[in-house]
């Protein structure tokens, strides 16, 4: 139990100071990697109450897909980041302000939850995986049952997530070549060759 | 004393506090602002992966699943507006897209 504490606050406070340093970091890209350990961090935490697939699932999905497109857009934009970094100290009253207020409401509701007499211990229990052998299968026993059209519906999002940015992105330009396939099926013998029949010593 | 829910939520509470606050401090940085979502989204999940531990129920890492899809597709649409963005103006300032505000 004292292992698992110490494991909570080391995780816990980990993902705190790298979140914070995304978003306080001066270049983007280091932003991506504190972004990185913070989800890292979050997964380790996730393992700890025994939500092993959600925490292999953000560092799948979070770290391998889309941290990667972010460096990727970083890298690929030549930004001037000191100018963008500019309204830092400007904004920073009203955003703590909020920050706070945010923050304030937040423990509010704990606290209230608490005097009401809504569980205040909040002790994990036998945890969700109960009955199944393991969290993976609990999973899948409820994802591909109870939760198929979900499951199916989340597919589409991605579907249409992905067909949405190939068609942003792409663009055609002018001056490449490119292969024209019904062109070069649709070619026939009179338009590439002609039969010219010159007079001996003179030229065509 | 062990690790309980209220742990949890405070640590779910305090990145999302983080997220809004990114989001307020990087007003020109479009991309500092896509990744305070991410971390807004991710105290939602915190939040959803813990209660569904304290209550037994599996469902709420569905859910949380589910919202991670969301946050993947909406990473990529959003980072694909941004590129096509800066192929159009040459910079990425937020503070410049009311074009068309009419």
């Amino acid at each position: 139990m004292l292992l698992q504490t110490i494991a909570f606050y080391t995780l816990a406070i980990t993902a705190v100071t790298a979140a914070l340093l995304v978003v306080a970091a001066r270049n983007p890209v280091r932003s991506v990697m504190w972004l990185i350990l913070t989800f890292f961090s979050a997964a380790g935490l996730f393992v700890l109450i025994g939500a092993e697939f959600l925490a292999m699932l953000l560092v799948v999905v979070y770290v391998g897909a889309v941290a990667v497109l972010f460096l990727f857009v970083v890298m690929m934009l030549d930004v001037d980041f000191v100018e963008l970094k500019q309204g830092f100290l400007q904004y920073l009253p009203l955003g703590a302000l909020i920050a706070l207020i945010l923050a304030a409401e937040l423990v509010f509701v704990g606290v209230g939850r608490t005097a009401l007499g809504g569980g205040a211990e909040g002790v994990f229990g036998a945890g969700a995986n109960a009955g199944a052998a393991s969290n993976i299968e609990a999973i899948g026993e409820v994802l591909y049952d109870r939760y198929v059209y979900f499951f199916q519906a989340a597919g589409l999002i991605l579907l249409v997530a992905m067909i949405g940015a190939i068609v942003l992105t792409l663009r055609h330009r002018e001056n490449v070549k490119r292969q024209n396939i019904a062109d070069q099926v649709a070619r026939r013998r009179k338009d590439a060759v002609t039969l010219v029949d010159p007079q001996p010593g003179e030229g065509i | 004393m062990g690790v309980g829910l209220s742990h949890y939520l405070a640590v779910g509470a305090i990145l999302f506090t983080i997220g809004v606050f990114g989001i307020f401090v990087n007003r020109k940085n479009v991309i500092i602002i896509l990744m305070s979502i991410e971390l807004i989204l991710l105290a939602v999940n915190v939040n959803l992966v813990a209660f569904s531990v304290y209550l037994g129920d599996v469902t709420g890492q569905i859910f949380a699943m589910l919202v991670l899809t969301v946050a993947a597709a909406e990473a990529a649409i959003g980072l694909a507006i941004l590129v096509v963005y800066f192929r159009n103006r040459g910079t990425i300032a937020v503070e410049d897209v009311n074009l068309m505000k009419g």
